[in-house]
């Protein structure tokens, strides 16, 4: 018979680490995809999730049951791809001049035609990676969790750890730090 | 170019993205294999830690206290010797007023 979520958990707090297995196994999807929100390499991802479950493991003991174990690795996984962020802040110095031909197309098309330009289109979806990698980790976080996971502002304090205001601070400052990103690279491409 | 609406279509673009949710082959034994190897956390070592730093604690404490006692104690001595100094001469205010008298 399958044991249940609680009865894993318990089982692993009593110190039969055997039962932490089928956590990892059903919940690593999730934690992967949430992953690759923050990180584009394949190992960087990788990293995460793993650091995800080693803290989640380390950890156990403080999940008291009163949300779903499923919130409470959320809360964990948001919060490490935040560290990540933090601590991989080398990308955001990149120009835009390197930005690849189907890239460029995209934009001049907008330029030109912007309801031609489609959102589906592949090279938007790689321009708009490459405006989120030039964004501070708050504010690329909180873009993300509210403009792309469409994410309450409530539901984003409680994944980050901030309060309400701040999170509506760093919403506010991050539409505009987007803006600034993209008026520079407008600017670089077209002035 | 207009700077709101590029920002609009980007974000869309980002939302049309399907997540990738794929794990890679035996993730999850990569993890109890990772938890297996990790060294346990010996008691002796967080207890010791424990100690050292309740020692240092206390220590930050019972140095707080001493240097208020010795402080609160210096200036309860200079009140105490006026109030000695007081009580004497309210006990001896009546042998003063002989003295005076005669």
């Amino acid at each position: 018979m399958e044991r249940t979520e609680a009865e894993l958990i318990a089982a692993v707090l009593r110190g039969d680490a055997a039962s932490f297995e089928p956590l990892v196994q059903k919940y690593s999807p999730r934690v992967f995809a949430t992953a690759r929100r923050y990180a584009r390499r394949e190992s960087e991802v990788e990293d995460i999730a793993q650091e995800v479950w080693l803290k989640a493991f380390e950890k156990l003991a403080s999940y008291r049951g009163e949300a779903p174990f499923e919130h409470w690795l959320m809360r964990l996984t948001v919060r490490t791809c935040y560290d990540f962020l933090r601590a991989h802040q080398r990308n955001r110095e990149s120009p835009f001049s390197d930005l690849s031909g189907p890239e460029t197309d995209w934009l001049e098309r907008f330029v030109t035609q912007p309801e031609t330009a489609a959102e589906t289109a592949d090279a938007a979806k790689l321009l708009v990676g490459r405006v989120l990698e030039k964004l501070s980790p708050p504010a690329r976080l909180v873009i993300t969790l509210l403009e792309i996971e469409d994410r309450s502002v409530r539901e984003i304090a409680q994944l980050t750890g901030w309060s309400v205001p701040l999170v509506k601070v760093r919403a506010f400052r991050a539409r505009a730090e987007m803006r600034k990103i993209l008026t520079k690279m407008a600017m670089g491409k077209y002035l | 170019m207009n700077i709101a609406e590029l920002q609009k279509k980007l974000l869309a673009a980002a939302r049309a993205n399907v997540l990738d949710d794929r794990v890679p082959y035996a993730f999850e034994k990569r993890v109890m294999a990772l938890l297996a190897s990790r060294p346990v956390a010996d008691r002796w070592v967080l207890w010791t830690r424990g100690l050292w730093q309740a020692a240092a604690a206390s220590c930050v404490a019972v140095a707080f206290l001493l240097g208020a006692w010795a402080f609160f104690n210096s200036t309860a001595s200079s009140n105490s010797a006026d109030l000695a100094q007081n009580f004497e001469n309210t006990l001896l205010a009546s042998v003063d007023q002989n003295d005076q008298a005669q």
